[in-house]
């Protein structure tokens, strides 16, 4: 079975000299949900852009399905859809138009747009404000609304470009649950986001670029085994002794009340909880510092994401 | 490729005539101006043009205007706009063809050109006696005109990087060219210099062969100024395959 999406050597160099990609190689299976990660201008909106065939590469190769972007560029372009990060469809049309029509670029006749369309916007739940026009949706909802836009074809591959960007939490978790379900029924998601809970959460594979060069490529579990300690921080119920014994982990008074842990992860935590107990500290709360994705993350970067 | 041509021209139908306070009753006030003032009451005392009447003389002029400018605003607004808000990503992405684009814009010029055309010329029909010449010349250079300044609108909006760019061309280029091209004269009259330049004008062919088409009278051999529409059509057409095929402005 070919893969979704294989790129070989990718380069971008823009007008203005910028190196965006400097000959990226990945590789997406089908069915995957794949997360492409990296920091601001590390890349990824350009790649995404050229295999999507809104920007010109400079060298490489891409291949959808099987097929050469350079000989199929059309068949590529009706087995992808796109939501993008930028808000790009005309604020003064209908939400209905706006599918409708998009759904008209790809050959679907009128009719059958309309039923595709009515079940998208019911799911997206924004089938009450159909005739409004775009400029009067919130924020999120026009990331409904382009995420809609991106299925109204029934694509076998989905790039999502920063999805739930803005979007409330309640919403978050129903595009992601709707995203899950969507992958389950056999569509390739590839997804680049700034929320490294919804990449870790979503996606089994992950990619990270940083200066328009994959520096990972490997599976979301692979990755976060690569997570040598994790950082807690514990709430006590009563004020902290000044000398605090650590014979497996490392920690360091925040306040009267605030106790940062540093432990290896084979450590168990409930090890940890009864040393402190011994010593007359009993935990409250516990919280993680940073997820482990984003652990990981900044050190192979050394960026803030 | 058909339900793509399709869903590009009736979008571009709905944009103007959701807004036909500005695309389309406008013109149709300004032509009926031009009628009193120039036709009507400048028109007595200058008497016979060509041999016709001043008033019935201006008409031709006056529609192919509204036909030039109408279809020119169209493609050059709206393909502009779709650059600026960036909705014409909706169609590079999807799998339509070049010539499908450029085809659907220029069709949604050609409708509003004709809409405002026609328009205008009903209008006139309401105040004027009017016999036309011949139906099928008037329709040919009515609809040549309105496919050739489709094109020049589409490949201003491709260059154009501002607002300012896609008033520049119709206000300091078309206007001028509009007015000088024998809208409101006949070229014999000016001095044998000046009709030397005004040759070099395609709208004076195009006003005068609508002229003949109308009136029945010319200037030109009818061959030459529906040659000389035809080639700028074929270069025009040329151009925006290549600057759609290369991503002027469109694909960095």
């Amino acid at each position: 079975m070919s893969a979704a999406l294989t790129i070989k050597s990718l380069s971008k160099i823009y007008a203005n000299n910028f190196y965006a990609l400097k000959g990226i190689d990945l590789s997406v299976e089908q069915g995957d949900f794949f997360a492409l990660l990296g920091s601001n201008g590390a890349g990824k909106t350009t790649a995404i852009g050229i295999i999507c065939g809104l920007l010109n590469k400079t060298q490489g190769d891409i291949q959808i399905l099987g097929l050469n972007q350079n000989t199929y560029v059309n068949d590529i372009k009706r087995l992808i859809g796109l939501m993008p990060q930028e808000f790009n469809f005309n604020l003064f049309e209908p939400i209905e138009e706006i599918l409708i029509n998009q759904a008209g670029y790809y050959g679907i006749s009128r009719t059958d747009a309309k039923v595709q369309t009515e079940i998208l916007l019911k799911k997206m739940q924004l089938w009450d404000k159909r005739t409004d026009m775009a400029k009067s949706l919130s924020g999120g909802m026009k990331r409904r609304l382009m995420l809609a836009r991106a299925l109204v074809h029934q694509p076998k591959i989905l790039i999502l470009d920063e999805p739930t960007a803005g979007v409330d939490v309640e919403i978050r978790r129903s595009m992601w649950s709707y995203l899950k379900e969507l992958n389950r029924s056999g569509v390739t998601i590839i997804l680049t986001t700034h929320y490294l809970e919804e990449a870790e959460s979503l996606c089994r594979n992950i990619a990270i670029l940083n200066e328009g060069k994959v520096v990972e490529q490997t599976s979301m579990k692979k990755l976060l085994a690569k997570v040598s300690h994790q950082v807690l921080i514990l709430e006590s119920l009563s004020v902290l002794p000044d000398n605090i014994e650590q014979a497996q982990f490392s920690c360091e008074r925040l306040d009267d009340y605030s106790l940062q842990v540093t432990l290896e992860v084979s450590i168990n935590i409930t090890d940890v909880l009864q040393s402190l107990s011994k010593q007359g500290i009993s935990v409250e709360h516990i919280r993680s510092t940073q997820n482990r994705l984003e652990t990981l993350f900044l050190n192979l970067t050394n960026k803030a994401v | 490729m058909w339900i793509a041509y399709k869903t590009i021209v009736i979008k571009e139908i709905l944009r103007f005539s959701r807004i036909w306070v500005q695309t389309i009753f406008p013109p149709i006030i300004t032509t009926l101006l031009y009628l009193l003032i120039f036709g009507g009451l400048m028109g007595q005392r200058i008497g016979l043009m060509q041999g016709v009447d001043y008033l019935h003389f201006i008409i031709p002029g006056v529609i192919l205007m509204t036909v030039i400018q109408n279809s020119y605003a169209n493609t050059v607004a709206s393909f502009f706009l779709a650059k600026f808000n960036r909705s014409i990503e909706e169609i590079l992405v999807s799998p339509v063809p070049y010539w499908v684009i450029l085809l659907g814009y220029v069709s949604g010029g050609v409708a509003r050109g004709s809409v405002v055309g026609m328009g205008v010329f009903f209008t006139v029909l309401l105040f004027v006696d009017f016999e036309i010449y011949s139906i099928s010349i008037t329709l040919m250079i009515f609809l040549l005109t309105a496919i050739l300044f489709s094109l020049a609108g589409f490949i201003n909006a491709v260059f154009a990087q501002s607002f300012d760019d896609i008033s520049i061309v119709p206000t300091f280029i078309l206007m001028p060219m509009i007015y000088l091209g024998g809208m409101f004269y006949s070229v014999e009259i000016l001095p044998e210099s000046w009709q030397i330049v005004s040759q070099f004008n395609p709208i004076y062919y195009m006003v005068d062969s609508f002229r003949l088409g109308l009136l029945g009278v010319s200037t030109v051999d009818f061959t030459i100024s529906l040659s000389m529409l035809l080639a700028m059509i074929v270069i025009l057409v040329t151009m925006s395959l290549y600057l759609l095929k290369k991503g002027v402005n469109i694909r960095a």
